[in-house]
């Protein structure tokens, strides 16, 4: 019993006998926790564990059953390739679902900055420099829509993103007159719109510019959140905007800012997809915005906001690449892959419940 | 009135809310280095009081002082650069978030020089040191981990944290809302050490409380109010609970207690 328990006002009746019926006031105490706790307990301090743990065991498993062609340093890095766009749209929609929303038109926003990219470096005939500002600068403005609609018209994020999709999507086509700009043309008039896909060797791994630079921006956003007060406050609004208003933060403030750096984040998105694939297509990406919710879910983030990490989405995003490649090359055909990642995202859910519950 | 020194003070406060008049030429008086309990039925206006000198509220008409000069308050952000720090009932803390964070929620200090200017990094050492300090002064030591989550923590510790925060950053007045209605037995008690705490420490507290033991076991003074107006403000020496309540609920005229109805 600490001193302080009855240091100032005498202890009445019914105080002394509470104090006598139980240990120290909310002391924590570690030892004698089961097992089933403490393991518990590992995984809410540390989110990231279980994806990680994920990916290490399928990892593993492919490389026993698919062997060496698997496991090897040019298919790694082919994964790597083929979850760059996804994990760039998958920091965006970390962002947005940290915030306890969602965001359905990631995949949509990319599309419309890749062609306003395009178009404003081939049709209109600018400098590519500026055609990659242009694309940015869309990125910019449709989170600001998305984000506007969200604080100040106080519509629910899935509905407006939803909407935000059907109109983003439908102005692309419309813009570009659903023509795909060929990759021989953009590579002679402004090449350095594939920039994000110029690959170098790197220990017999074969990555891109695209990949590092999904990396670098998980590394940056990583900063952003964890050690910056506007990180901070992103957590603390998505975990409970009431008490992070009471606390002094400008709510909506941050919530704008957030939709408004992840259209950026999709605009980034756009410049390594047309790296990736070359072209400018109007259909391309059709399946990016509910991929990028996949991996951001299975990578270990709430879907109820105010927990979650970005590395955690990067893993997520790898789980599905390495689920894709692995069965593919196990050979085993294309719906149970689709199959397999469907249940990985229920289990990732049914999980992530588990760990919240204190 | 007497040689006390107010530090906050509302006189003929009013606040409308259509045709419901919630303080109706309300005055109030918060000396230095007491701990003030301002009790009243439900309906009674304690809360809009509470809220217009926390700043949630802007009043139709009357003058808040502090220290002796008038101020308006357009936020609550506003009544907290001035000192004022408020306690709220549902806390105002981030479950997810570490305890230090939650310290420092709203008001991050960042590094000095490059890092902190240019790429805005945070202190996390000295928050996390101060905020140490800051609980073990309130003797919350038996919280170790700062960077422990918040929602790991039991009732009382976060109510310790969140009093902590308050008594931190407060310079002129704490107003805790109802702060031991979701404790337990034990809990409480630690609660009402804390606000003793904080009056040791020079600061004056408002409590809101309908808790009659715990209000006349920490109040110096008690306000009470009824129909949206202050009718008396009874010592815990010279008026009984009975007193207090049967004041509170309008059975008893204050005027009519042998002690009168404003001590000194």
């Amino acid at each position: 019993m600490s001193s302080t328990e009855t240091k100032r006002v005498e202890t009445a009746d019914h105080e002394r006998v509470a104090n006598a019926a139980q240990g120290d006031f909310a002391k924590i105490n570690q030892a004698g926790v089961p097992l089933s706790e403490r393991v518990h307990n590992f995984f809410h301090a540390y989110p990231i564990a279980a994806p990680t743990l994920v990916l290490v065991i399928a990892i593993l498993a492919f490389s026993s059953i698919v062997g060496d062609r698997f496991f090897h340093p040019f298919n790694l890095s082919l994964i790597v390739q083929q979850v760059t766009i996804i994990g760039i749209l998958g920091i965006a929609q970390t962002l947005i679902i940290l915030t306890a929303g969602i965001d359905l038109s990631v995949g949509a926003v990319m599309v419309l900055c890749s062609v306003v990219m395009g178009k404003t470096a081939l049709t209109m005939g600018l400098p590519a420099p500026l055609a990659l500002g242009a694309g940015l600068l869309t990125g910019a403005i449709t989170g600001w829509i998305n984000g506007i609609l969200v604080t100040r018209v106080k519509l629910p994020p899935f509905i407006v993103t939803l909407g935000t999709w059907n109109i983003f999507f439908a102005l692309n086509l419309w813009y570009s007159e659903s023509q795909t700009i060929r990759s021989t043309d953009i590579a002679r008039e402004a090449s350095l719109l594939q920039w994000q896909g110029t690959a170098f060797e790197f220990f017999g791994a074969r990555l891109t510019y695209g990949s590092v630079s999904m990396i670098l921006l998980v590394i940056l956003v990583w900063y952003a959140l964890k050690w910056t007060a506007w990180g901070r406050h992103v957590y603390a609004v998505g975990d409970d905007p009431q008490a992070a208003e009471l606390a002094g933060i400008n709510t909506k403030r941050i919530l704008l800012s957030v939709y408004v750096v992840a259209g950026v984040l999709c605009a980034f998105a756009a410049w390594a997809l047309i790296g990736r694939i070359g072209s400018v297509s109007p259909q391309a990406g059709m399946m990016a915005n509910l991929d990028s919710i996949s991996a951001v879910v299975i990578g270990g983030t709430s879907l109820f906001g105010g927990r979650g990490s970005v590395f955690g989405t990067l893993i997520g995003a790898l789980v599905v690449g390495v689920f894709t490649n692995g069965l593919a090359l196990a050979g085993v055909d294309v719906l149970w892959q689709q199959f397999t990642i469907g249940l990985l995202i229920i289990v990732a859910v049914a999980i992530d419940q588990w760990i919240r519950k204190v | 009135m007497s040689e006390h020194k107010v530090v906050l003070e509302a006189r003929g406060l009013v606040k409308r809310y259509g045709h419901v008049t919630a303080i109706d030429n309300a005055d109030f008086e918060l000396r230095a280095g007491e701990v003030l309990a301002v009790i009243g039925d439900n309906g009674a206006g304690k809360s809009t009081l509470i809220k217009a000198l926390c700043g949630a509220v802007q009043p139709d008409a009357g003058e808040i002082l502090l220290d002796g000069k008038p101020v308006k308050f357009s936020s609550p952000m506003d009544a907290r650069e001035r000192g004022i720090e408020t306690v709220y009932q549902n806390l105002a803390v981030s479950p997810s978030l570490a305890i230090s964070d939650n310290m420092y929620l709203g008001r991050e200090v960042r590094k000095p020089g490059i890092l902190g200017k240019v790429f805005r990094m945070l202190d996390k050492k000295a928050m996390h040191d101060n905020a140490k300090a800051k609980l073990s002064e309130l003797g919350l030591l038996t919280i170790q981990n700062m960077n422990q989550a918040v929602e790991t923590l039991s009732g009382g510790q976060r109510q310790g944290v969140a009093v902590a925060r308050a008594a931190a950053f407060a310079r002129h007045v704490v107003i805790m809302d109802e702060p031991t209605a979701a404790l337990g037995v034990k809990e409480s008690r630690r609660v009402l050490n804390l606000i003793n705490d904080v009056r040791s420490k020079g600061l004056p507290v408002i409590l809101i409380s309908h808790n009659m033991p715990h209000v006349f076991e920490v109040a110096d003074r008690i306000h009470i109010h009824r129909l949206g107006q202050r009718v008396a403000v009874v010592k815990p020496d010279t008026h009984t609970m009975s007193d207090a309540v049967a004041i509170m609920t309008g059975a008893l005229d204050p005027n009519d207690h042998p002690a009168g109805a404003f001590c000194d």
